[in-house]
């Protein structure tokens, strides 16, 4: 048992966000999908920090979490402002970015 | 040695008529009413200097004077001083050209009386007496060239002189692209010249041009040959000149007959220090010659345009001079002496047929003359002595030139010798047979005029200077070889003429080309003189006839050889640029847009696409950063 | 830097709560990826994130655990729940893919991705040394936390500060319905509105329902969708119902549009519903 096993799940964990936000089509799934990649990186800095016996990966796994919430709380209301106008919550609805 | 007194004054020959052009070509409508009067005076002017140059010339020891003017190019290694040599040949040239110009120009005066753009005319024939002196007095190569250039722009635009014709226009453009031909010639020859002995000034170049190599002495032989051939519609650049009588008689007679396209004589016979190192191009000079001079001989016999035929026996008779100075040192004089006499009677001839088609309401077809000896006494007197002289009607002009060219071909001694001798000999007989017909046709026989032509006799200013013409052409020939020889005035130039020994007695030369010549008269009253000339030309005729109707196919031949290969040239490049080099720039746009707008599919608006290509890109760095650092 | 720390050795117990808890995490990660039901995957992911908090704590960083378990399962979770219940726990999520070839290359370059990084990250990190933090400089976890984040990261958490403000003011920007002042309507007016008007007066039914009516002059469905004449009570007479256009083909699932159906008829059956028309 070593900390790269802690890396390796995180790396897989990160890997499952990222597919989640790739076959999702419910916006708030997609969400929860990017929190689980945040998440994974979390595990990442505070495996390094236990690593090098310092604190300072701890610190940016709490920045982390404040951006996660500040982005959490925008993307929601982006989320529900969209759904308003579109009567819809599927990021397959919102396809105007195009040529 | 440098010039004093007159001599070093003698750049006003050039800066006289070059005002003259500038006052009536910037001065407009205001001068028209003096326009002629001044033109015609700063000729006049011009050969008046030109006498008193040439006769202080007569006075030095060296004969020879250099005008330094100022520097005309100094960049490099080039340093070109514009000046002008005064010697014997440049002097004679000197002569022609302001004697024969002044009597034209007078000749003009009446001429030209009734046509609006007269002062232009005069303001371009002045541009071209200034170019061609310069051409004949420069004291270089490039100097020589701004000249030429120059006679070849006033050439143009006199052929063209009246433009709205369609065929003055076409003849205009014929005359400066073949001449464009043999100017590049001579261009690069003045190139290898610059580029092999660092100098272009005749003294510069003939006193180092033995140090070059043979092969690059036959080059800059054959170059000069090329632009001389241009210039001075030799074969096979010679199917310009007939085409270049579309423009006024006056220039016929100066510029397509007496001066500017014995520019190529000149050249040559300026140019004997290096022909004389390279024999080969001296043979080609002598081909040239004699192929020029059969070729305008058979031509002119079968034209029914009066200034065609001129233009052809032209032709004809500066192939002779190039025979007579591809011959060498024994023949420069003879050729020299035969241009003298040439510009006189050819002039003349040509003011004879301009006073004929004057009177025949601007006709030259000679189908419909005859009869006229009666009607234009003085036009068919001074016609007849040009006549006389040019067949070589013997003590005329042209006996002594004409007979002095064969003679130095037959004292060459070898085969060829007698080959272009034979040559001669046959031409001077075709010589006669053309110019009876033409004589035939014009003046004799039955009046076959248009309705409404009432023939009458020029005005004194148009008559006069013919006369005077006429005069020269019977005594010039005399003067030159006999009581004024010309080889003794030319030998600072061309050195101590060497006393030939004689293949063939001058006496017995003389009676012969006199018999054949009297042949070819003979064969003119048989074939034209004795039967009525019919109004048309018949249809069916012989295919020598419907060769020498045609040139002998030059233009033909010009236009399978060059002109079609050109255009065939010209349209594979424009087909090559459009599908091409076109297709390659607009296939690449084409390419490009079609690749971007089917890359633009890829951009569907789904934001999982776009994702799906994030998590691409991210596996591609993450591979790379461990093929970096596992690699 | 923990100069006095030697090397730690990772103990069994911290072992066993990996090896328990590292499959529980990614059993959630999988079970919200996978789950249809968006309340589902929410409470998968929790279960993930409970499990992670436990890491955290194991990783002597017990501060954050807590902070994991309190601010991510506790609010954050909470906030994606309420919002769930706002947009309606709709069933658009069909399982249908709509992207060509989009869970195959998902699949592939998630594979690929990990396996890459798994690699790389397994061969980095081969021999890693364990410093480890034990009480922190004797201080403790939180005390630590706090003397960094108050000196050397004093500027970039003033800046979360900032930005945690923006964030909360843009949401309610985001959020916020402009409405005329004095243009706000009572019970009274939305009722009159609702019934002058053609649309139906009574509430639009749950997702996953078919009939739009409950009238008893509607007759029941029958599964193949005809109208059940039986259901009809007697007296009355039977009203045309107005029905959910149901799914009969491939065509109609490849849209999601499709799949939520519409109430115009010549519409509800065009295949491919995502027709740039339709976004007029």
């Amino acid at each position: 048992m070593t900390l790269t096993y802690y890396l390796v799940l995180a790396a897989i964990l990160f890997t499952i966000g990222a597919v989640g936000v790739l076959v999702r089509r419910n916006a708030i799934v997609v969400f929860m999908c990017v929190e689980l990649m945040l998440n994974a990186v979390n595990l990442t800095l505070i495996t390094f920090a236990r690593s090098t016996g310092t604190v300072d990966g701890q610190i940016m796994a709490l920045f982390v979490m404040v951006v996660a919430a500040a982005e959490v709380v925008v993307g929601l209301a982006i989320i529900m402002s969209i759904y308003r106008t579109r009567r819809s919550a599927s990021v397959d609805d919102a396809n105007l970015l195009k040529y | 040695m440098p010039a004093e007194g007159l001599l070093a004054a003698s750049w006003l020959l050039i800066a006289l008529p070059l005002a003259g052009a500038a006052v009536l070509l910037l001065g407009g409508r205001r001068t028209d009413r003096w326009g002629h009067l001044l033109g015609t005076a700063t000729v006049v002017a011009a050969f008046v200097l030109a006498v008193a140059c040439t006769v202080q010339l007569a006075g030095l020891d060296q004969r020879s004077a250099d005008v330094e003017l100022f520097t005309f190019i100094r960049s490099g290694e080039l340093d070109v001083t514009a000046g002008l040599l005064y010697d014997p040949l440049s002097a004679i040239f000197a002569l022609l050209i302001t004697g024969v110009g002044s009597l034209i120009h007078v000749y003009s005066i009446g001429y030209m009386a009734h046509d609006p753009a007269r002062r232009r005319f005069f303001a371009y024939l002045n541009l071209f007496v200034a170019a061609m002196l310069l051409l004949v007095l420069g004291n270089s190569f490039v100097a020589l060239y701004v000249g030429w250039e120059g006679v070849g722009l006033a050439s143009y635009l006199l052929i063209a002189f009246w433009y709205t014709r369609p065929a003055a226009a076409t003849a205009a453009k014929k005359a400066f692209i073949m001449n464009r031909v043999g100017d590049v010639g001579l261009a690069i020859a003045i190139f290898v010249m610059f580029a092999q002995l660092g100098t272009t000034s005749y003294a510069g170049v003939f006193g180092s041009v033995g140090t070059l190599a043979g092969g690059t002495i036959t080059a800059i032989g054959l170059l000069l040959l090329l632009g001389a051939c241009g210039k001075s519609g030799q074969f096979p650049l010679q199917a310009w000149l007939p085409d270049a009588m579309e423009g006024p008689t006056p220039v016929s007679a100066l510029i397509h007959a007496a001066t500017m396209v014995t520019a190529g004589v000149y050249l040559i016979a300026r140019s004997a220090p290096i022909y004389d190192l390279a024999p080969t191009a001296r043979a080609v000079v002598l081909a040239i010659g004699a192929g020029t001079l059969l070729i305008g001989a058979i031509a002119g016999c079968a034209y029914d345009d009066i200034k065609k035929v001129l233009a052809y026996s032209t032709v004809s008779q500066i192939g002779y001079m190039f025979l007579a100075v591809g011959l060498g040192p024994a023949g420069y004089v003879a050729g020299l002496a035969h241009l003298l006499a040439h510009g006189f009677f050819k002039a003349g001839l040509f003011l004879g047929a301009g006073s004929v088609m004057h009177a025949m309401n601007d006709s030259v077809d000679m189908r419909r003359f005859g009869a006229l000896w009666k009607k234009l006494p003085v036009t068919f007197a001074t016609f007849g002595l040009g006549y006389l002289a040019l067949i070589g009607f013997p003590f005329l002009s042209g006996y002594f030139t004409k007979d002095a060219i064969i003679e130095a071909a037959l004292d060459r001694g070898d085969v060829w010798g007698w080959v272009l001798g034979g040559v001669a000999v046959l031409g001077a007989g075709l010589t006669a047979f053309y110019m009876t017909r033409l004589m035939l046709m014009t003046f004799f026989g039955r009046a076959r005029w248009e309705d409404g032509v009432h023939p009458h006799e020029a005005p004194t200013v148009m008559t006069a200077p013919m006369v005077v013409l006429a005069v020269g052409s019977v005594g010039a020939g005399a003067l030159l070889v006999s009581v004024f020889p010309l080889s003794g005035w030319l030998e600072p130039v061309f050195g101590e003429p060497a006393e030939a020994a004689h293949v063939v007695a001058p006496a017995v030369i003389g009676l012969v080309v006199t018999v054949v010549m009297l042949l070819g008269v003979l064969a003119a009253w048989l074939f034209v003189g004795r039967r009525e000339v019919p109004v048309t030309a018949p249809v069916r005729v012989s295919p020598v006839t419907r060769a020498a109707r045609n040139a002998l196919y030059a233009d033909t031949v010009n236009e399978s050889l060059f002109m079609r290969p050109g255009q065939w040239l010209t349209r594979a490049l424009v087909w090559l640029d459009n599908r091409g080099v076109d297709g390659a720039v607009n296939g690449l746009a084409a390419g490009l847009g079609g690749t971007s707008s089917r890359l633009a599919r890829t951009q569907t608006g789904f934001v999982r696409s776009y994702a799906m290509g994030m998590l691409g890109g991210a596996v591609l760095v993450a591979g790379a950063l461990l093929a970096v650092t596992a690699g | 830097m923990n100069p006095d720390a030697a090397e730690v050795v990772i103990g069994t117990g911290e072992a066993v709560a990996f090896w328990v808890l590292g499959p529980v995490a990614l059993a959630g990660a999988l079970g919200m990826v996978f789950s249809r039901n968006a309340v589902h995957s929410a409470l998968w992911l929790v279960t993930t994130m409970l499990s992670l908090g436990v890491f955290y704590v194991i990783q002597s960083a017990p501060f954050l655990g807590a902070a994991q378990i309190i601010v991510y399962t506790g609010a954050i979770m909470i906030l994606f729940l309420f919002v769930l219940m706002l947009v309606g726990r709709d069933s658009s999520d069909s399982v249908v893919e709509t992207l060509r070839g989009q869970r195959v290359a998902a699949a592939v370059l998630g594979v690929g991705f990990a396996a890459l990084v798994g690699a790389g990250v397994a061969r980095a990190t081969e021999g890693l040394t364990v410093v480890g933090l034990g009480d922190a400089g004797g201080d403790g976890n939180v005390t630590a936390i706090a003397e960094l984040l108050y000196t050397r990261y004093v500027l970039a958490f003033e800046a979360t500060g900032a930005l945690l403000i923006v964030a909360a003011v843009g949401a309610l920007v985001y959020t916020q319905m402009e409405r005329r002042p004095g243009s706000r309507r009572g019970q009274k007016e939305l009722s009159r509105a609702r019934f002058l008007t053609d649309d139906r007066p009574q509430t639009l039914p749950g997702p996953g329902v078919y009939a739009r009516a409950n009238s008893v002059a509607a007759p029941a469905l029958l599964p193949d969708g005809r109208t059940s004449a039986e259901t009809v009570a007697t007296g009355v007479e039977a009203q045309e119902v107005e029905q959910m256009p149901r799914p009969t083909g491939r065509e109609q699932l490849g849209s999601p549009d499709a799949a939520l159906g519409s109430l115009d008829p010549t519409t509800s059956g065009t295949p491919g519903g995502r027709t740039g028309g339709e976004h007029r």
